[in-house]
């Protein structure tokens, strides 16, 4: 295996490619007949970026997240993680997936649940110890290693949750809107944390919302999609600064901006109509 | 706050007094041993005084210590009022027992409402009021078949087989030796291991799921009654037949219960477990056994009665002279209820034990489940 990734790095265009999307389409075969979750998305998302995916539910911004992932399979085109296949790529544990919910086991600790997939790939016990601790202090879960999912809020959880897929040590982070259950203070809170993490650990994020602002503030780009078929409408390059406090929302670039992706969104749904 | 209001069960038992007083004698004329005055006032004392000071004078657990000395002292001085005039009682005699169960009723009410500090105390109360409410099943059961002199034969009083018990432990502890420490352990691991075992494969192989389910299923079709007779051909008149039996009712609820708790866990989390790229084995046991725990302990609590059962019912066909069930099926042909009677009680208390062990490993194994944490999300 270790050749054909050599193989594949060697024949790759681009170096910096994370990932690589050329003419990917998927078609679920339901039981109404077929559904078009993604049409001709072509994309490259290039180290280092933070690439949020917004658009109204069914625009597919998840399917082409677990398409990197190796969660589905695409019926057209192609795509490479790092210039292998997707399935290669999880094979490989190229990428950490946060899920929409925190899906923590509880019937492990908090530290138990980080140490998870370090168990999984089999590291020796004081390394998984010492990442263990690294990424919870990461996320500020500092002493509460012995709690149970079950004893934390939903915010904590999630932020253990994000600790298990840094933990994981990956170069890509795909994030299926984490904070998509959490109240605004709470969420606005782990944004600042999330970015932070980013600048830290220079991680390329794939970021699905569908919260304007919480896709302006974190992205260097913003992919707006839209249904109906899945597929991107536009792609925003950010203009604002790698270091964002949180009233930066307020300012002039920031509003531009977000009008820029209300706009494409709005596009995108009278195509529909 | 130093009382409590009246309560309708102690204001029920008064007025049952009144009642009793104006239908007096307690026993009838003919009795061999009346019961004198004095125990008859004092019975009757008891309960009114303690009834009336129980919301007046008291409130709390004050109150339910005096309602339970006066409930189980008018209770005992009833019972062994009617020893040596069994069938002799009058209606003031069920009155004044129903009464006194009125104020033991309310005695429970009162102690459910406590709400203790320490943890030692609530144990107790946890303890304390079953044991109560199971008292007083026994002191109905003893008053009413003494009182109103029930024939042996239809149903014996507790107390005479208490005694049956304690004159027969050799022959019971051979028994249960016989019954439960040979057959239904045997049966109990070997039909439960097995029954885990093939779900495990059943959902490892996918034409073992479709072929074997409907064949489990069938087996567990098959009337016990049938089989038992058959499984004593098989495999001889010693406990490995009643094994048997006990093997075939305990694997199919094992079967399908880990066939359902394997598929319990969600798809988030095995989507999760696929990005790690877990293999079969990781998965299995990192995630989707843990996840089918509180299943499986569904299937063991479930089997630990059905295993009591088979083997009792399995030697009605065929043992060496010794087992419950063997013990069951002759004495009752000789109208020895009483040892019936025991060898039920032994049963009932084995298979209570067996299943409190059960349960109380699975809540040290699934304390995260919501239903044993107490439903927290």
């Amino acid at each position: 295996m270790l050749m054909t990734v050599n193989q594949a790095t060697a024949t790759r265009v681009d170096q910096n490619a994370v990932v690589e999307a050329r003419q990917l389409g998927l078609t679920f075969q339901t039981n109404d007949g077929p559904v078009r979750a993604l049409s001709d998305v072509n994309l490259t998302i290039n180290k280092g970026e933070f690439v949020s995916f917004i658009g109204p539910s069914g625009c597919g911004k998840t399917t082409f997240l677990r398409v990197i992932a190796d969660l589905e399979q695409p019926t057209e085109g192609k795509i490479s993680i790092n210039g292998m296949s997707p399935e290669q790529a999880r094979e490989a544990r190229a990428y950490g997936y946060v899920f929409q919910a925190a899906a923590l086991f509880p019937w492990r600790t908090i530290e138990s649940n980080v140490g998870l997939p370090l168990e999984i790939i089999g590291l020796p016990k004081a390394e998984q110890q010492e990442r263990i601790k690294r990424t919870l202090d990461l996320v500020n879960l500092s002493g509460f290693e012995k709690k149970y999912p079950w004893q934390l809020s939903g915010g904590m959880q999630q932020r253990a949750s994000i600790a298990r897929a840094l933990a994981f040590d990956a170069d890509l982070l795909l994030m299926d809107e984490p904070f998509g259950a959490l109240d605004e203070i709470v969420r606005d809170h782990l944004n600042e944390q999330l970015l932070r993490l980013w600048r830290q650990t220079n991680k390329t994020i794939c970021f699905v919302t569908h919260s304007i602002p919480e896709a302006v503030y974190l992205s260097t780009r913003i992919v707006v999609m839209s249904p109906r078929p899945g597929r991107v409408t536009d792609v925003i390059e950010s203009t604002l600064p790698k270091e964002r406090p949180l009233d930066i929302r307020e300012s002039p670039e920031f509003l531009a901006i977000a009008a820029r992706v209300r706009d494409g969104l709005r596009a995108g749904h009278s195509y529909e109509d | 706050m130093m009382n409590s209001k009246p309560s309708w069960q102690v204001g029920l038992a008064v007025l049952l007094c009144a009642v009793a007083m104006a239908t007096m004698p307690m026993l009838a004329t003919e009795a061999t041993a009346p019961m004198s005055r004095g125990t008859t006032s004092l019975v009757i004392g008891l309960i009114a005084l303690s009834g009336v000071a129980s919301f007046a004078m008291f409130a709390g657990i004050a109150s339910a210590a005096l309602l339970f000395v006066g409930a189980h002292g008018a209770a005992w001085l009833l019972i062994a009022g009617v020893a040596g005039n069994e069938g002799m009682a009058r209606l003031p005699y069920f009155l004044l027992l129903a009464a006194a169960w009125l104020l033991a009723w309310r005695c429970v009410a009162v102690l459910s409402a406590v709400r203790p500090v320490s943890k030692q105390a609530r144990t107790l109360l946890r303890l304390l009021i079953p044991a109560i409410f199971g008292a007083w099943i026994l002191i109905i059961w003893e008053a009413v078949t003494r009182g109103a002199g029930i024939p042996f034969i239809l149903l014996p009083p507790p107390s005479a087989i208490a005694a049956r018990i304690g004159a027969s432990l050799p022959t019971l502890a051979a028994d249960v030796r016989q019954t439960i420490f040979k057959a239904v352990l045997f049966g109990y691991v070997v039909g439960c291991a097995s029954g885990f075992v093939v779900a495990i494969l059943a959902d490892r192989v996918p034409f073992l799921r479709r072929g074997l389910l409907p064949i489990g299923n069938m087996v567990s079709a098959l009337p016990i009654i049938g089989v038992a007779p058959i499984m004593v051909i098989w495999f001889g008149f010693e406990w490995q037949s009643k094994a048997a039996v006990v093997i075939i009712m305990t694997f199919f609820p094992m079967l399908v219960n880990t066939v359902a708790g394997l598929a319990a866990s969600g798809h988030m989390e095995r989507d999760l477990m696929r990005t790690y790229a877990s293999n079969y084995w990781q998965t299995l046991f990192k995630l989707r056994l843990p996840a089918a725990a509180p299943f499986i302990f569904n299937a063991l609590k479930i089997n630990s009665t059905l295993a009591l059962i088979g083997a009792i019912v399995a030697e009605f066909f065929g043992t060496p002279i010794v087992g419950m069930g063997f013990r069951i099926s002759t004495e009752i042909g000789r109208m020895n209820v009483d040892m019936v009677w025991a060898e039920i009680a032994v049963a009932a208390l084995a298979g209570s034990v067996f299943y409190g062990v059960v349960a109380l490993i699975e809540r040290a194994t699934t304390f995260w489940h919501p239903s044993v944490r107490g439903g927290r999300a």
